[in-house]
């Protein structure tokens, strides 16, 4: 994967005639000089209002009940779980990248890591917010937390969903330090530039008294590194550990081993697919033309091909190791995801995870942007289907033909879905109003090393 | 916390429960929001009594012996109160008519004890009115009536069958000898009164014994359903199906619209009522009891099987005519079974158990024109609904109308009382002193188990009123038995009485009779019929009495497994024939009335026949029962009272009806393994034969010793009749919420016990089987709940600790036999203080948000374990009965420690026929089936 | 330009953040113990008339089961109804204000209502019947009563209280003849703990720590 993107390194420079000054004016002057325009006010509002009915959906569900959900016995799983897993998948395009790019010195990721790690921050939030929504008694969650009591009782440490609680928060913690610990530099340049007093303090306040010594960023450096080297393995835990949710469980289509690895691959996939659906707007809109090059998208594609082609391993396996198990229920689960009542959703992921993304192999296509971002939008629609399709359609048919049901999400199942996209929409634009998107410090230390080379 | 149920009315637990969570949750909330300051839970009161009542020992039950009542005939039922407060119905193993079982009808008969939309007070003219008012009114009517000598005076009952009403209505009409006293059931037995009047001259009851009948025939006679004797006849028919090379008896039905006893038959043939009486003439002949008929055999290969087993069977062979049949072919059939000779043996003829049984419709009409002739001065109608459920073109409401003086008697205003000057609450069976007799004709004292709830009379204090005695219903009752007790010993006797709940050798005694037919009856064969109508009593709310039970109205009906609805059921070729398909609305047409119903398409219906149900499309049953299904009975005319021909139009509308089981077939798992009885005399391991059906031998698994109980239970799938008295009793017991026809439509109906019904991909079999949790060993729930609110227990017991519950639903998910059942929402209902009081205390009331499922019925394990602790011993077989076990008319459930070499359930389980559902994934369920065995005729079995 | 944060305020900053926390962290725990039982331990609550166990218990020596009758048989120990009390009460102290309540429900038929003092919650079906059974002794749940001059919960009904004699009952038990003994001694030795067990045959103790032996 470094190999694919090496030769790539060139073009991803930043223009040779900026100098560090111009580096910093460019990013700075997004935040601090440039006025919001019509569009992010557009957003803005919009998102706003998904965020509000999110609200709304969520007091009424805690009022309620799940009932007001299409959850039913058999399918007892329903928005909830999928969204939860959508979202997870999405938060992991973020740590990848800046980990383990990072890592691999894969420099063509300085200018889309920082909002990438916004992405991933923003998202996993957002997913970590279902599970507590799926309870049926959301208000005694902490249960599922090992904490000493007069009950003297303890979490059942086999159930998957409490390895869940510390992977996600595992995850939320270590993923909140990596991007926090990469813009103190950077919020210290803000609170430098800030005209305002206001800005002044609320950027020195978060900038954590920064002042550039090279004994800061020495620490800073290191401690950067090791936050890279924590987050990388958690790219493959977390979302492994999510997978096992399912595969441990007995249910035909949960019960199977390719599910961790199944998973991670679709996790990438439709992060990378999320980076894309942001950086291209991004990019547009904040004449970031020089900063964020074709080169970058071409990359991001190219991934996007890669893990692509993961997924529909994936997919092969389930059906192959159906069949080969023998096992009457498994064989059913495949005959009904092929041809039962949620057909077309099978293959309509099919046709948005596989069909589709094939397309990158021109490179023509790699580096046109409008077709990358419908791109984009398709695979992410396309894998919310695929968690939608694992969840619901293995439950509805399972060993007892007498208790097969089917599930019809209700309007409250798709408020909370929307609501759910509106809240990440809002906070990422005021993440790109009020801090960097790009990491000015990282792009200027590029410069500097591309100087050196020069010289 | 048993001290909360001290008091019945004052403080409630669940009150309490609700009260606590409530304020939890609103503080959780705040916590979450400010941590703010919140109060803890509000302090709790004991209320003692003021004169502590003997016997009553607070936080035990007591049983007391009763009777409740269906079409007038009595079934003796055991009450338990918790402190006064019925809550539960068991049988009485000492009445013929229970043996121990009940019927759903007496399983919910709590609900409708306690169901807040009861009558409250009397009406005059609709207008709220007291009783004092009704006695002046009433007064002034009867001194008219004493000028008269009673003319005018119009007395409207059903069967009866209380000695005492008989012998307060024999007083009333020595009084007024020119009373008028007519009888209406929509659900009567007049053709099977007149049957035996064509056979015999006289009117008689017949009774029979199944255990004793070798091969039985069912002339769409659906015996064991919904009838007064059902339990009875189900528990003897289950006593000859275990499979015994020698002792297993052959049932063969012919049916219109597929009944229990024909899912269970060994040969069934789904034929249009015409067909079936036309078939039942060809058998006339076939044995020489009647002439020969012209036209063929509507199922020939049947015929010639069945002919050979009666006659092969002769004394041990019995042919049950259905109640629908008309009146020739039940004295046909009295002339076969004579024939056959098994008068005495299986069958034997007795006087009718009912005081002067008459011909329902003829009486009614009778009543109708009187009423229109304005011969009617005063109608006292003590029990039905004549306004909603007469004979369609009697126009009875307009009739009644009419009358000046009126008086209805019921349990709720329902539409007749609307017709009425008066309605008067009518008090529950178990709020009142009575007496009634069982199909036998055995004798039971009803006796009250708790004051009225709303007032109300019952219908011997009503007929105390217009004999101007001042008597109350107690002596009136202990008066009438005083005399069949003599003197001596007086006292013991009724103590006795009360006591067991039946009164000492009041069997109806048998009577030796032969029938003598007129040739002339089976001249003009029934005429073929393009569409044929068939009316059925519903199998929950039967005629539209229990309309207001919600148990019963979510009680999935056996074979189309519908809740909260009745509808137009026709066979999937008759449904192709008339292009129609489930949920259709069609519109029925006969003798210029119209009805439009939703159209279900049952397999094993019979072709060119649609079956109704009755006791729908009430207006004034309740909340509960109003405006759901359609009102069959304005297709029900005088002339055709269960049979006739209709016209079917689709309307093009739609019509919303929820079923409990969307897939019917097995889809060739193997989940209930059948045999034949020869197949399983070469191969009785026929149901774990193959390795997949094997429990496997060897698991990663731990194996937990069990040391002390180990419980288990077994359910075999030959007895089992799908009456579904299981899953209401468990409704009873285990305070299972109703959730409505919505939420069942979402699939979220609360049955801990819910009977599976799987129709054969080839032949016209019917298996039926109740599933409730299996009690795995290894069970998958258990592993996944993060909070460990489902855990094992030292007795082997899968418990679910609802306190402990956080409502993940992982377990559901993980488990293979989706037992589980999840609240999705607040379904108990917090407010309905009535509602309260039916519950039982034994058993945590649920809120939203967590999961529950079958028990085993632990409270009455852990109350049997304290006691016997208490007596320092073990606890013997027998004692601990689960709720469904208990109510079981075919004793298909056998539950106990599997430690005890001796229990019941160790033999059950030693049965070769014994497997366990899905053993190939390593559950180890407790809760396993016994294979079902079947005994068709082996020459056409052998492919 | 002038500094942004002197180092007065950046101490006063690091100073806040800390109360803050410790804000949070005390209203988390004042908010717990705000939702314990209603009637605090050792509180006597109000009731409607002053009744002493101490006066009736160690004054007059009455045994527990002339009240609570069903202690021995019954999950519920049982509460005297006025005709109980008034047994005595129709001769002793009829005139005292204080027998007003007592007197008026037997006049009126109107039931006492008492505060209940050991409240437990409903999803726990606690059986008196099966501890006397089995030899625990009124005072090892409901303290000594008979020092009682109003009547208080003695001990805090938490589950973990529960459980501590549950999960070895051995030093709880007494002979059966010392059950309702307020001054019944404990097992004192391991010998003497065991010897309970055996006679009381609670040997395999698993059961005692089954959810389902407390909640149904």
């Amino acid at each position: 994967m470094a190999k694919s993107v090496a030769p790539a390194l060139e073009p991803t420079q930043p223009p040779a005639r900026q100098t560090y000054a111009s580096v910093s004016d460019r990013i700075a002057d997004l935040v601090l000089k440039r006025r919001s325009r019509w569009p992010w006010f557009l957003g803005f509002t919009l998102a706003l209002l998904c965020m509000l009915a999110f609200c709304v959906a969520c007091a009424v569900l805690f009022w309620k009940g799940p009932g007001i959900w299409g959850v039913n016995i058999p399918v007892a799983w329903g928005y909830a779980i999928g969204n939860f897993v959508w979202w997870i998948g999405i938060g992991h395009a973020g740590t990848f990248i800046s980990a383990i790019l990072l890592l691999l010195r894969q420099h063509w990721r300085t200018s889309i890591n920082r909002f990438a790690e916004a992405m991933t921050l923003f998202a996993a939030g957002i997913a970590g917010i279902f599970p507590v929504l799926h309870l049926g008694r959301p208000w005694f969650f902490y249960w599922l937390l090992p904490y000493p009591n007069v009950m003297e009782l303890w979490p059942q440490w086999r159930s998957p969903l409490v390895w869940d609680i510390f992977a996600i928060s595992t995850y939320l913690i270590v993923s909140l330090l990596f991007w926090y610990i990469g813009l103190i530099p950077d919020l210290a340049t803000l609170r430098d530039r800030a005209k305002t007093r206001g800005r002044q303090i609320v950027y020195g306040l978060f900038a954590l008294g920064w002042r550039g010594e090279a004994r800061h960023w020495a620490r800073h450096q290191s401690a950067y590194l090791l936050i890279a080297g924590l987050a990388t393995p958690l790219v493959v835990s977390v979302h492994s550990v999510v997978s096992l949710d399912f595969a441990i469980g007995n249910t035909p289509g949960y019960h199977s081993t390719i599910f961790p690895p199944y998973f991670v691959a679709g996790a990438l996939f439709s992060g990378f697919a999320m980076v894309l659906t942001l950086a291209i707007p991004l990019r547009h809109f904040f004449r970031l033309h020089d900063l964020i090059t074709l080169q970058h998208l071409e990359n991001a594609a190219k991934v996007l091909l890669a893990t692509g082609w993961l997924v529909a391993y994936g997919y092969l396996c389930e059906i192959f190791m159906a069949y080969y198990s023998g096992d009457r229920f498994e064989m059913y689960v495949v005959k009904d995801r092929l041809a039962g009542p949620y057909a077309p959703v099978y293959w309509a992921l099919l046709v948005c995870n596989v069909l589709v993304p094939q397309v990158l192999w021109w490179r023509k296509a790699r580096r046109n942007v409008a077709l990358l971002f419908v791109l984009s939008l398709v695979v992410n629609m396309g894998m919310w289907m695929e968690r939608f399709l694992i969840v619901v359609s293995s439950l509805h048919r399972d060993f007892l033909p007498s208790s097969w049901g089917m599930f019809h999400p209700t309007g409250w199942d798709w408020t909370h879905l929307i609501g759910s996209i509106g809240t990440f929409a809002l906070l990422f634009l005021l993440f790109v109003r009020f801090l960097p998107a790009i990491s000015i410090y990282e792009i200027r230390e590029q410069l500097h090393e591309q100087r050196k080379e020069g010289a | 916390m048993h001290d909360r149920k001290y008091d019945a009315g004052a403080d409630d637990l669940d009150a309490f429960a609700q009260e606590r969570r409530r304020v939890l949750k609103l503080m959780a909330a705040a916590a979450a929001m400010a941590g703010g300051a919140c109060s803890g839970p509000p302090p709790e009161k004991i209320v003692p009594y003021v004169d502590t009542p003997e016997q009553s020992l607070p936080g035990k039950p007591l049983f007391y012996a009763t009777a409740t009542r269906l079409s007038g005939y009595g079934t003796g039922v055991l009450v338990e109160a918790n402190e006064g407060r019925p809550t539960k119905v068991e049988g009485n193993p000492l009445h013929p008519a229970s043996l121990g079982a009940t019927d759903v009808f007496s399983q919910a008969a709590v609900l409708q004890l306690w169901d807040p939309a009861r009558s409250q007070t009397p009406l005059r003219d609709g207008r709220v009115a007291t009783w004092d008012e009704f006695l002046l009114d009433t007064e002034n009517g009867l001194r008219e009536l004493d000028a008269s000598r009673g003319d005018g005076l119009f007395v409207l009952t059903g069967a009866v069958c209380s000695p005492t009403l008989q012998s307060q209505l024999e007083a009333l009409h020595s009084r007024y000898p020119g009373m008028r006293w007519h009888q209406y059931d929509p659900l009567h037995r007049d053709n099977e009164l007149r049957g035996s009047e064509l056979a015999f001259g006289r009117a008689v009851d017949t009774r029979y014994s199944f255990d004793r009948a070798r091969v039985v025939l069912s002339l769409d006679a659906d015996v064991v359903s919904a009838a007064p004797h059902s339990v009875r006849y189900a528990h003897d028919l289950a006593s000859l199906r275990r499979p015994h090379a020698d002792r297993m008896s052959r049932l063969y039905a012919l049916e219109s619209f597929p009944g229990l006893i024909g899912a269970r038959a060994d040969h069934r043939v789904a034929l249009p009522p015409a067909d079936i009486e036309r078939f039942a003439f060809r058998l006339g002949r076939d044995l020489g009891v009647a002439p020969a008929v012209v036209g063929d055999s509507p199922a020939p290969s049947f015929e010639k099987a069945l002919v050979d087993d009666l006659l092969a069977a002769g004394a041990a062979a019995l042919v049950l005519p259905g109640p629908a049949m008309p009146p020739r072919v039940h004295a046909l059939v009295h002339a076969i079974n004579h024939r056959l000779g098994g008068q005495g043996q299986t069958f034997e003829h007795t006087p009718p158990v009912a005081f002067k049984p008459v011909a329902n419709v003829e009486s009614i009409r009778t009543l109708a024109d009187a009423m229109r002739a304005g011969r009617v001065r005063m109608l006292v109608i003590l029990e039905g609904n004549p306004v909603y459920d007469a004979p369609a073109d009697l126009e009875f409401a307009a009739r009644l109308r009419t009358v000046a003086r009126s008086v209805h008697l019921s349990a709720y205003a329902d539409e007749t009382s609307a017709y009425c000057r008066w309605h008067l609450p009518r008090v529950h069976e178990f709020e009142q002193w009575s007496d009634v007799r069982a199909f036998d004709g055995t004798a039971s004292i009803v006796q009250p188990i708790i004051a009225p709830l709303y007032g109300g009379h019952s219908a011997h204090e009503l007929l105390n009123v217009l004999l101007r005695s001042g008597a109350a219903a107690h002596d009136t009752v202990r008066g009438v038995w005083q005399r069949t007790f003599g003197n001596t010993d007086q006292d013991e006797r009724w103590r006795t009485a009360l006591r067991d709940g039946v009164i000492a050798n009041t069997r109806a005694a048998a009577v030796t009779l032969a029938p003598e037919l007129a040739e002339s009856i089976f001249s003009n064969p029934p005429p073929p019929v393009d569409l044929a109508i068939n009316f059925v009593a519903d199998q929950s709310v039967r005629d539209g009495e229990f309309a207001n039970n919600a148990w019963l109205q979510e009680l999935p009906r056996s074979m189309s497994k519908l809740t909260w609805d009745n509808a137009a059921y026709v066979s999937p070729s008759t449904a192709a024939r008339l292009k129609i398909a489930s949920g259709d609305e069609v519109e029925l047409r006969r003798a210029g009335r119209t009805v439009r119903a939703g159209v279900w398409v049952l397999p094993n219906h019979a072709d060119d026949c649609v079956t109704v149900p009755l006791g729908y499309g009430r207006t004034r049953a309740g909340p509960v029962g109003d405006g759901i299904g359609f009102d069959a009975y304005r297709l029900r005319t005088l002339d055709a009272p269960w049979h006739g021909s209709v016209e079917l139009i689709r309307t093009g509308a739609q019509r919303l009806l929820v079923t409990t089981q969307h897939h019917s077939r097995m889809e060739g798992r193997d989940l209930v393994r059948t045999a034949t009885l020869a197949q399983f005399a070469r191969n009785p391991q026929f149901a774990t034969d193959e390795e997949i059906e094997k429990v496997p031998e060897h698991t990663l698994y731990p194996d937990r010793p069990y040391d002390g109980y180990k419980w288990g239970m077994a359910i075999d799938l030959n007895a089992c009749i799908g009456c579904n008295a299981c899953t209401i009793a468990c409704q009873a017991e285990n305070n299972i919420p109703v959730v409505g026809k919505e939420q069942v439509l979402r699939g979220r109906e609360m049955h801990w016990i819910r009977v599976d019904r799987y129709f054969h991909d080839h032949d016209s079999g019917v298996d039926f089987q109740p599933v409730p949790c299996m009690h795995c060993e290894h069970a998958p729930c258990e592993e996944v709940c993060p909070v460990g609110a489902t855990v094992h227990d030292s007795q082997g017991l899968n418990v679910q600790v609802y306190n402990r519950c956080v409502g993940t639903r992982f377990c559901s998910n993980n488990c293979p036999y989706k037992v589980r059942r999840f609240n999705f929402l607040q379904y108990v209902d917090r407010t309905q203080e009535s509602l309260k009081a039916l519950r039982n205390p034994d058993v945590t009331v649920r809120e939203r948000g967590v999961m529950e499922k079958c028990s085993y019925c632990i409270q009455r394990i852990q109350r049997g374990r304290i006691e016997a602790e208490r007596l320092g011993r073990k606890l013997r077989d027998g004692e601990v009965v689960t709720a469904c076990q208990a109510a079981c008319p075919a004793q298909a459930i056998s539950f106990g420690d599997l430690n005890d070499p001796g229990s019941a359930v160790r033999a059950a389980k030693a049965s070769p026929r014994n497997y366990a559902l899905l053993a190939e994934l390593n559950t180890r369920p407790r809760t396993t089936y016994l294979a079902r065995v079947i005994n068709p005729r082996p020459d056409d079995t052998e492919e | 330009m002038a500094q942004v944060f002197d180092r007065g305020l950046v101490l006063a900053l690091k100073i806040g953040t800390l109360v803050a926390i410790a804000l949070t962290a005390t209203l988390l725990v004042s908010w717990r113990w705000s939702i314990d039982y209603p009637n605090a331990q050792g509180a006597p609550p109000q009731q409607p008339l002053p009744f002493s166990h101490q006066h009736h218990v160690r004054d007059d020596g009455i045994d527990c089961r002339y009240c609570h009758s069903g202690v021995e048989k019954s999950a519920f120990a049982g509460m005297p109804g006025s005709n109980v009390c008034l047994t005595c009460h129709s001769q002793l102290f009829r005139d005292s204000p204080a027998f007003a309540p007592l007197h008026a429900s037997a006049r009126t038929g109107r039931r006492l209502q008492w505060t209940r003092v050991n409240d437990l919650p409903d999803f726990v079906y606690f059986d008196h019947s099966a501890h006397v059974s089995h030899g625990v002794p009124c005072k090892e749940c409901h303290g000594r009563i008979d020092q009682m001059p109003l009547t208080a919960r003695a001990r805090s009904l938490e589950m973990q209280w529960c459980l501590s004699c549950h999960r070895n009952p051995g030093g709880h038990l007494v002979s059966p003849a010392a059950v309702f003994d307020m001054n019944a001694q404990l097992p004192a030795s391991r010998a003497e703990r065991r010897a309970q067990l055996a006679h009381y045959d609670v040997l395999s103790r698993k059961w005692l720590t089954d959810c389902s032996t407390c909640h149904r």
